[in-house]
């Protein structure tokens, strides 16, 4: 992108205070670091680690003309979703596993979070196995595709974090699903 | 409104000290020492059925003191006892109201159908301590079958309302009562969840965890001085281990992966994990303190919510290996896994009778998720309840219930449910969200 502007949109998503405020639209863009990375989301009283941990820098690398937030780009496409009681990675997800996987091979320092998920029904531990499951499927179809092991990391938020709240089949097909999250984007 | 300045910590109750230092008549005067605890927001008690043969008790309100808490003693002590489905009380009202047994006119309680009475008085004591004595009377025999006193802060009211209760539970019965233990939960409000210990009955729940993020799982340790749980602060499952005596906690189990489903060993020196570090999710031993882990299970299937028979022996588990998730059980040594559900083709979340007689665990039939019971000797099964989203069976520490989350309206809510299934209480706060329940000592 262009790299005057780069200086001007820190400043300005500095100055929003809110964080998300000045950076909507891209964080809808990927839309699986929504729910699983929400830095505002943090604070955990026990720990006293509170707040948000989002530093100025780290928010640039968002904003820098990222091949990885072209919406024309498959890169731009980070969730895979599955059928009810399924963990078959489905063939229409091929190119969009086959940037990740080309993304991550050029770039060897970067990192991914496969974060599966499930829908409500039934126990939440069986649950969080369920969308384990999921994850682990797009990390073996990564690995597949030549991805190293020290880049990925498959874990899951089981039916804690479901993107649609709902409790009809619609909502649940779109909580079984495994969001493709790269570290620095959190 | 607890003394303590941390918000994480939380006040051991002195049940088992107690229960040991209380004495039969003639009256002793027993001091507790403890920090008071609070009544907070009400949870009310729907019995729904009961079985035939009850035992029925006549509690008189005992005769109070100026300034005593509310609700009174009787009040506390008979909803115990009402919610256990053991028990009817006998309706006192209109008849005498006795305060020592040399006031009572037995032929009026065996009018009014009473197999036991209870009286008793309050009376104020210097530096604010309140005295208690009661009287349990068997009103067939006309004779006295226990009789207690304690000397105890106005803070310490609630837990000697539930001590009341289970020494009449216990006379009555033959068996210990439970009304003194504690339950763990998460309750959800918004977008905040809050792992909570309470009292058996649901009232005077203390915080022991605040986050923005889940927690699931949670299991008091065999000792009840510590409780592990799942949280997902960190972007991910992770088993974390916390003190109930300080609110001091640490990380048990944060592999690479997933880390959940904790559950101690009879013992408490160990626990079972599951883990995803190798893959699939797999259950794992851990020593208490992090150390010592090592592998269990060996499948590519899910494998996971362990828990440990009493005698430590048996690990029953949850699994989809057979490609449909059944309840399975092994030597806690490792080994070959034996089936042992198999009515249906979901049956999970397994949880062991402190007896090890019986099975709890969630079965759905027709989209209908319920707590059902299997004896294990015989294999044969009970659906316990009639609602449609239960989930996390877990026994009381004297075996006579289960304690379940379900939902209502929308709403999560707990419930306790006798073995025979006939009745059920419901354990609820209005407007807040509760879920992952768990008995503890």
């Amino acid at each position: 992108m262009n790299k005057i502007l780069w200086p001007i949109l820190v400043a300005l998503t500095l100055s929003a205070c809110g964080t998300t405020g000045g950076t909507q639209a891209t964080v809808e863009d990927r839309t699986g670091g929504t729910a699983g990375t929400t830095s505002t989301g943090q604070g955990t009283e026990t720990t006293g680690v509170g707040g948000s941990g989002v530093a100025g820098n780290a928010m640039g690398d968002q904003y820098s003309g990222d091949p990885r937030k072209n919406p024309a780009s498959p890169l731009s496409k980070r969730s895979v979703f599955f059928d009810y009681d399924s963990f078959v990675v489905k063939d229409e997800y091929r190119p969009m596993l086959e940037a990740h996987a080309g993304y991550l091979m050029s770039k060897r320092d970067a990192h991914v979070i496969l974060q599966g998920n499930a829908d409500e029904r039934g126990s939440r531990e069986y649950n969080l196995a369920l969308g384990q499951k999921r994850a682990e499927a797009v990390r073996k179809a990564l690995a597949v595709l030549g991805v190293s092991d020290a880049q990925m990391e498959a874990i899951s938020f089981g039916e804690e974090k479901p993107r649609n709240e709902g409790h009809t089949d619609e909502a649940y097909a779109e909580n079984r699903r495994t969001d493709v999250v790269y570290s620095d984007e959190k | 409104m607890l003394d303590c300045p941390i918000k994480k910590a939380f006040v051991s109750p002195m049940s088992v000290s107690m229960l040991r230092a209380v004495l039969l008549f003639p009256l002793f005067c027993l001091t507790l020492l403890c920090a008071p605890f609070s009544a907070r927001a009400a949870m009310e008690i729907q019995v729904i059925g009961g079985a035939a043969n009850k035992i029925a008790v006549a509690m008189v309100p005992f005769q109070a003191a100026p300034g005593q808490p509310n609700p009174a003693l009787t009040q506390i002590a008979g909803d115990d006892l009402n919610r256990s489905g053991q028990f009817r009380l006998v309706d006192v009202g209109g008849a005498q109201q006795p305060v020592v047994p040399a006031q009572v006119d037995y032929g009026v309680w065996r009018g009014k159908g009473a197999d036991a009475l209870v009286v008793g008085q309050v009376t104020a004591q210097p530096g604010g301590r309140l005295e208690i004595r009661f009287h349990l009377l068997d009103v067939l025999k006309q004779t006295q079958l226990a009789a207690y006193s304690y000397t105890i802060t106005a803070g310490q009211w609630r837990a000697t309302a539930h001590q009341i209760a289970d020494l009449i539970y216990a006379k009555l019965t033959g068996i210990p009562g439970a009304f003194s233990t504690r339950i763990a939960y998460v309750q959800k409000q918004g977008r905040r969840y809050e792992l909570r210990v309470a009292d058996a009955d649901g009232q005077n729940p203390r915080t022991v965890v605040r986050s923005n993020e889940s927690v699931i799982s949670p299991m008091f340790s065999p000792d009840g001085s510590q409780i592990v749980y799942v949280s997902f602060e960190d972007k991910k499952p992770v088993v974390y281990v916390q003190s109930l005596r300080d609110g001091h906690r640490r990380k048990l189990a944060a592999f690479k992966g997933s880390n959940s489903a904790p559950a101690w060993t009879p013992d408490g020196r160990r626990l079972a994990v599951v883990l995803t570090r190798d893959g699939a999710s797999q259950i794992y031993m851990i020593n208490a303190d992090g150390g010592g882990l090592t592998r269990l299970t060996r499948g590519s299937n899910i494998d996971t919510e362990p828990v440990f028979s009493p005698d430590g022996q048996t690990l029953y588990f949850t699994s989809d290996r057979g490609g449909s998730p059944q309840i399975y059980r092994m030597a806690a040594s490792g080994g070959d896994a034996k089936r042992v559900t198999f009515n249906g083709s979901y049956n999970v979340s397994p949880a062991i009778s402190p007896d090890g007689r019986y099975l709890a665990y969630i079965s759905r039939d027709g989209g209908r998720f319920s707590v059902t019971l299997q004896e294990l000797a015989s294999g044969q099964t009970r659906v316990l309840t009639d609602t449609a989203r239960d989930e996390s069976p877990s026994f009381a520490p004297n075996g006579q219930a289960v304690l379940y989350a379900t939902v209502q309206g929308e709403q999560g809510i707990l419930g306790t449910v006798s073995l025979d299934g006939k009745t059920r209480a419901r354990l609820s706060e209005s407007g807040v969200d509760a879920r992952e329940p768990v008995w503890g000592p």
